[in-house]
């Protein structure tokens, strides 16, 4: 019997009559690496609020580790074990690289609440900062200001903080969208290490990204799931040649 | 424009380096000496009740800065702590004769009290909506102190409150005096607000207010933390309001008017808003301004406030503390790049 860590049936979310997600049951083996494609507005973006309570389904149930999440507030599933990473880069573009991830590592301890201790209570999550930005090349500039960084610095910054919650499913929405290519498969081979160990969800419209990462790929389109499969598989679907690869590489 | 031509004086806010560090400090303690010396000089450059109504103001807008300044959260409802406080520490100083210290600590509770359900029902609102429902229940407890003549003398106000000190009637034989021992409630309350916002409470906020999404993933409950907040600055607010009402003698329902909620969020953002000093800035101006131009026999007062308000909007949007460090850094950093070169 396969090992589902994350599982949804029936994932369904209407926004005012559009239907941005229509019926989806998606099954996440445990320790594997998961593609979720397809063009844009097809929901992906939305299946990952859905899953991590940024948004509440219309319908339907997500089973996370064996417990119903359905309905559960971000900061309640963080704590049960998914990250995510956001499609639009979302930091504090105030706080240095460093604080960033303090921030991350304190988020478990509940030191966050402690208004009467000092912030250099905070120091305490160094070391294990200082790693994490090492694992996405940052370490050189832990102590500068996110706000001045390149966008593939930023990107990279968004994957330490993620790590930083030690997620069991991690969730990465176009971790490598905007980039050049060099940095590109400096993030695949980064995804490849911190696969060791965890389950990851990716979206992402880079086919060489895609092959080099997924064991299995889910395509959506208009909300619905396509196809499921292998990547082999899934790109020689006649269904997803029409639909969405065709389109790509016109 | 000017946002984007200076540079952030914050770029190493971040300090690992000693040497840094000890600067900063070095900063910090001169300036707590400044303004320690400034808090303690104030009596003897103008009449005491003046100073004392710039203490008290001052750690309002304090207050006021910790959820506006920190917390992205603009009150328009902090007169209903400020005034509740005031209330209830006259209260306490009439019915009871207790020193006035434990009137105000009363008084205080109260507002923190009364902020639970006001802060529960409100920090669930973002923006302009967060601010009409803190100005909703603001004007519901004015409401209740109009109506409710019996315990706060309706529009007569509450007379006659006392400021015992241990025996001696202190604000009544010597306002002077009665600063000194006041004062320092306030600089308790600006200790506090200062630990609090240099805390790691104090950094969640600063997320929760650039990014309250990334927070929650980030496993914060973005609701609990503002509430937190809302209510520590309701303590804030109650503390400042007591020793107002000890100070003046007597507590009326301007102390629950909606222009008091006004009136401290003016003077927060002309002081500067996130930087804690710009409140007692911004409060020095206000109450000194206001205190000209009444023993001058001019009553357009809210001309003047509004137009300096305009001006610190529309051009120095860092308020006045805000403008001057940033100035003063810019002219640091000149100035060690020229010794380097
Ligand atoms: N909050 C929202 N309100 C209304 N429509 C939305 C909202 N979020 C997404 N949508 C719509 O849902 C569709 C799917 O969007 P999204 O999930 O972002 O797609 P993807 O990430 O696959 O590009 C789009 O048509 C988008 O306009
Ligand atoms: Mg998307």
């Amino acid at each position: 019997m396969t090992d589902h860590l994350l599982t949804a049936s029936g994932l369904t979310k209407d926004f005012r009559g559009f239907t941005a997600v229509k019926q989806v049951d998606l099954s996440v083996e445990r320790g594997t690496v998961h593609a979720l494609v397809g063009p844009n507005g097809a929901g992906k973006t939305t299946l990952f609020n859905l899953l991590t309570g940024f948004l509440t389904p219309t319908s339907g149930t997500i089973t996370f580790d064996g417990k119903d999440i359905t309905g559960l507030q971000p900061e309640n599933i963080a704590h049960l074990g998914i990250a995510r990473s956001f499609q639009i880069t979302s930091l504090f573009d105030n706080m240095t690289a460093l604080e960033h991830l303090e921030l991350a590592l304190a988020s478990p301890t509940g030191l966050g609440l402690k208004f009467w201790r000092s912030e250099r209570s905070l120091e305490q999550f160094h070391g294990r900062a200082l790693e994490l930005l090492d694992q996405v090349g940052m370490a050189d500039h832990a102590t500068r200001e996110v706000g001045q960084f390149a966008y593939g610095q930023k990107r990279a910054v968004e994957l330490a903080l993620a790590l930083a919650l030690d997620p069991q499913l991690l969730l990465l929405d176009e971790p490598t969208a905007g980039m050049g290519i060099d940095d590109v498969d400096r993030t695949i081979e980064l995804i490849i290490r911190i696969a060791a160990g965890r389950t990851i969800v990716f979206v992402d419209h880079n086919m060489h990204v895609v092959g080099s990462l997924a064991n299995r790929v889910t395509v959506l389109q208009q909300g619905q799931i396509l196809v499921e499969g292998s990547y082999e598989e899934v790109r020689q679907d006649e269904k997803v040649i029409t639909a969405y690869l065709g389109q790509a590489h016109a | 424009m000017s946002e984007t031509v200076l540079e952030s004086p914050k770029e190493t806010r971040y300090l690992l380096d000693p040497a840094a560090r000890r600067s900063r400090m070095i900063r910090r303690t001169v300036l707590l000496a400044v303004g320690l010396i400034a808090t303690f000089l104030l009596p003897w450059m103008i009449y005491p009740p003046v100073a004392m109504d710039i203490a008290a103001w001052a750690l309002f807008a304090i207050s006021v800065d910790l959820l506006l300044g920190y917390t992205g959260l603009l009150s328009f409802g902090h007169a209903a702590f400020w005034g509740s406080s005031a209330y209830v520490t006259g209260l306490i100083a009439i019915k009871s004769g207790l020193p006035f210290p434990v009137a105000i600590l009363g008084g205080m509770l109260a507002a923190m009290i009364i902020a639970v359900p006001i802060g529960w029902l409100s920090v669930r609102r973002a923006g302009i909506y967060f601010a009409m429902v803190t100005l909703a229940f603001a004007q519901m407890i004015y409401f209740v102190a109009n109506q409710w003549k019996d315990v706060t003398g309706g529009e007569n106000g509450l007379q006659g409150v006392p400021s015992n000190f241990f025996g001696i009637k202190l604000v009544e034989s010597d306002s002077f005096y009665f600063y000194y021992v006041a004062v320092l409630l306030i600089i308790l309350g600006a200790w506090a607000a200062w630990r609090i916002v240099h805390s790691p409470f104090g950094r969640v906020l600063q997320s929760i207010r650039d990014n309250p999404a990334r927070a929650r993933a980030l496993g914060y409950d973005v609701e609990k933390y503002k509430l937190a907040a809302f209510v520590l600055s309701a303590g804030l607010a109650g503390l400042a309001g007591g020793v107002f009402a000890i100070s003046h003698g007597f507590v009326s329902l301007q102390e629950l008017d909606w222009t008091t909620s006004g009136k401290v969020v003016l003077m927060t953002v002309i002081g500067g808003m996130g930087t804690l000093w710009g409140g007692p800035v911004g409060a020095a101006l206000i109450v000194l301004l206001e205190d000209a131009l009444a023993t001058s026999g001019f009553d357009g007062i809210g001309i003047i406030t509004g137009s300096i308000f305009i001006v610190v909007v529309l051009l120095f949007r860092r308020g006045i503390w805000g403008t001057a460090t940033l100035l003063i850094e810019k002219a640091r950093k000149a100035i060690v790049s020229r010794k380097r070169s």
